[in-house]
């Protein structure tokens, strides 16, 4: 029995007002679910709410979100936040219990969870409490708690941004692996170069617009819209518009 | 290692957690039947605070194997407890309310068991010249002189008593120096003890009362001070649930000649507080 | 003075001595107040975490309503209780009253409010901070109650001892439905407030005492718990 099909995403005229303020206008694009896409921006253009948006955390004012036509928002999909919140349990707990819920049998529970932790290394800090975990290790946990879910697409929203050079470069190949095994992948940086190292495509931002959307190389070495060229200049760090939420 | 200890002690508190919610349960549901046989006996705070029972009830369970427990309130919150069919048997002193119960139909027979004395306790150094044993020349001359006196004013017995002698002495007691506690004989001695006031007392309540102060019995021996008990048997045919044959057994070992010695042995620093007069036919 | 001194030597000599009737009144208060905190941290938690996350039509009526319930006097709680459990209410054929079930009972019902109005407020910070995450991973708000509640046990463990010791100080509405009856339902408190009555403040100081004890033991005991927690467990 085939999986349904969930791509294309698409966004179509997607709007969303948050606090009175348009954080998204008249998005439209959409992913085939092969490449590795990065959304970028500068500070307060809608990055991290348009990642929610695609999740469905955000409902759309306007517009909506599309998954291969359909508007209901499917199950294999999965988000890590830019502080992911663990539980008060161990780190293989944490990883069991995104399973529980999820339907996963209990008998099953523990080997998957085993599965997720390992492929991510933190196999030999399965037993600590997830919460004395550095934030490197916090964010790889973040990522086998989402992979052991065996979503179709991941959402990541700035993974590397808090994290220090070699945690970042840990998480790195995470995502790397976690897409070669096949799961699409979105996320939003300020990072460049992890943006440059890792996406396929960029779907770049700008006081909620949607002004680009190229592949990779070509944003960075030919980028089209004037904000863009500003941006990558590092002439726009923050948006005139209120920050994400 | 200490994470190990650490999941050790999580078991622990887990299976704690779990004994503790499976023991509340337990708690609530019914034990098992007592293997002897209990009854309630609403009776009164003064009959309570004399040690009457303490010395009483251990020989009741020796003789009938009943476990009597006694709840101890103002006779009239008593006698309504008796009404509600809260208690097997009301054991209380003040007869115009027994009469009263029983012409209600709620209790099935009276039987006087023992009398008791009421004192009036006051401070040693006597302002209003009460002392003496005539209870309504005191009751006279604390009025017009003024004295504080401490009333129980809570629908006891002794309250009832007390106001049988105001009216008896054609007082209405009224005023700043008639404090009106509400309460028990112990907190409403225990007012007079810090008020230097005046008092009526229960015997029994006074002699086993260990915060005199400066009181000391100033009024005794007059026969209206004599505080009659009776105790009934709370109606079956009003209270179906009543157990008539154990309260029908404590009232009858009361009665018996073991159950009236009982009663005449029990002493306070030698002195006999409660003295037997049941006689058949009463 | 010299009265409350000597009183203390002999209430210190009284619980030294192992007097047997003053530990089974130690014991029974222990175990109906355990009881009843059981009873209601077993209906309080659960209620005050879905009131607490879960939308329903008079959901802030709930809320005031329970922080209102916060002011109960226990003495109405008593008479309430009595009322339905004396032989002439709805309850009566139970045949509870006077018996230690009816101090639970009673116990239960006063701090059932606290602790539900305790853990909604915890619950809904906690909420604040797990939502997105939560919901993110396939959880609803119904299903997130027991998860935030085992996640904050720790914060919840104070609420459950501010129950027990509600429960093992309250001493009007025990008194009322539990008929402080020698040897069965005469607990630490109703012996107290007897004992004073009677005069004998020695017996009652004993008592005071070991309340006092009790109470700052488990106190002390849940302090340390969530020093060590913190340290191991962030």
């Amino acid at each position: 029995m085939a999986s349904p099909a969930l791509f294309p995403l698409e966004a179509r005229g997607l709007g969303v007002v948050l606090g009175g303020h348009a954080a998204l206008e008249r998005v439209d694009f959409a992913l085939d679910g092969r490449a590795r896409v990065a959304v970028l921006g500068a500070n307060g253009a809608g990055k991290s709410v348009l990642l929610r948006a695609l999740h469905g955390l955000v409902p759309p004012t306007s517009g909506e979100v599309l998954w291969a036509g359909s508007p209901a928002r499917p199950r294999e999909q999965a988000m890590v936040f830019q502080r992911p919140v663990m539980l008060r349990r161990s780190a293989l707990a944490n990883v069991e219990y995104a399973l529980s819920v999820n339907g996963i049998a209990r008998a099953r529970l523990r080997v998957r969870a085993w599965e997720a932790i390992d492929r991510v290394g933190l196999a030999h800090l399965a037993d600590r409490p997830a919460r004395v975990l550095s934030g490197g290790e916090q964010q790889r946990l973040a990522l086998a708690r989402a992979w052991s879910l065996r979503p179709r697409v991941i959402f990541l929203d700035e993974p590397t941004t808090s994290l220090d050079p070699s945690a970042a470069a840990e998480v790195e190949r995470v995502i790397d692996e976690i897409h070669a095994a096949g799961t699409a992948i979105v996320f939003t940086t300020h990072q460049l170069g992890l943006a440059r190292r890792v996406a396929d495509e960029i779907l770049f931002l700008h006081e909620g617009r949607l002004t680009e959307h190229t592949p990779v190389e070509a944003f960075f070495t030919a980028p089209r819209s004037a904000e863009a060229v500003r941006f990558l200049k590092g002439e726009l760090p923050w948006s005139t518009a209120s920050p994400d939420s | 290692m200490e994470y190990r200890f650490a999941r050790f002690l999580k078991s622990l508190g887990a299976a704690s957690l779990a004994a503790a919610t499976l023991a509340a349960p337990l708690l609530l549901a019914s034990p098992p039947a007592p293997a002897h046989d209990f009854i309630i006996v609403a009776s009164t705070t003064s009959t309570e605070q004399s040690g009457l029972f303490k010395h009483l009830l251990p020989e009741v369970k020796k003789a009938t194997g009943i476990e009597v427990r006694v709840v101890a309130v103002g006779t009239g919150q008593a006698l309504d407890m008796g009404r509600r069919g809260d208690a097997d048997v009301v054991f209380v002193h003040d007869l115009p309310a027994e009469e009263k119960f029983l012409a209600e139909g709620f209790g099935v027979r009276r039987y006087p068991v023992m009398y008791n004395d009421f004192v009036i306790v006051g401070p040693k150094s006597d302002p209003a010249d009460a002392k003496g044993n005539d209870v309504i020349a005191a009751l006279r001359r604390i009025a017009s002189a003024g004295a504080p006196f401490a009333s129980r004013a809570d629908k006891s017995g002794t309250h009832a008593a007390e106001l049988r002698y105001w009216t008896m002495a054609g007082i209405e007691p009224k005023g700043a120096w008639y404090r009106e506690t509400g309460s028990g004989m112990g907190p409403t001695l225990n007012t007079a003890s810090g008020m230097d006031a005046y008092a009526l007392a229960d015997r029994g309540t006074w002699l086993s009362f260990r915060n005199r102060g400066d009181l000391v019995v100033l009024v005794e021996g007059d026969t209206k001070l004599f505080n009659q008990y009776g105790v009934m048997l709370v109606n079956p045919a009003r209270h179906p649930h009543v157990k008539k044959e154990s309260g029908q057994k404590f009232i009858d070992w009361l009665v018996s000649p073991a159950g009236q010695s009982a009663i005449a042995a029990y002493k306070i620093e030698g002195e006999q507080l409660f003295f037997p007069d049941y006689r058949p036919g009463t | 003075m010299h009265d409350i001194l000597s009183s203390f030597g002999i209430a210190l000599r009284l619980i030294a001595g192992g007097n047997a009737e003053l530990w089974r009144i130690v014991a029974l208060s222990l175990e109906v107040s355990l009881a009843s905190a059981m009873l209601a941290c077993a209906v309080g938690l659960p209620l005050g975490g879905l009131v607490a996350v879960c939308a329903f039509p008079g959901r802030r009526a709930m809320i005031v309503a329970l922080n209102a319930l916060l002011g109960l006097p226990s003495v109405v709680v008593g008479l309430v209780v009595y009322l339905l459990l004396s032989r002439a209410g709805p309850l009566g054929n139970l045949g509870i009253l006077f018996t230690p079930k009816a101090i639970i009972l009673a116990q239960a019902l006063l701090v059932l409010p606290i602790v539900a109005a305790l853990a909604r407020q915890f619950v809904e910070d906690a909420w604040r901070e797990y939502r997105e995450q939560l919901t993110s991973l396939g959880v609803s708000a119904r299903r997130a109650v027991p998860t935030l509640l085992w996640d904050l046990r720790l914060s919840l463990l104070t609420v459950v001892l501010a129950g027990f010791g509600r429960a093992a100080s309250e001493v009007g509405a025990v008194m009322i439905v539990g008929g402080n009856i020698d040897g069965v339902t005469r607990v630490m408190t109703t012996a107290i407030a007897l004992e004073t009555t009677k005069g004998d403040l020695p017996l009652a100081l004993a008592l005071g005492m070991i309340l006092l004890t009790v109470v700052l033991a488990l106190n002390a005991a849940a302090y340390a718990i969530r020093e060590w927690s913190a340290r191991h467990h962030g």
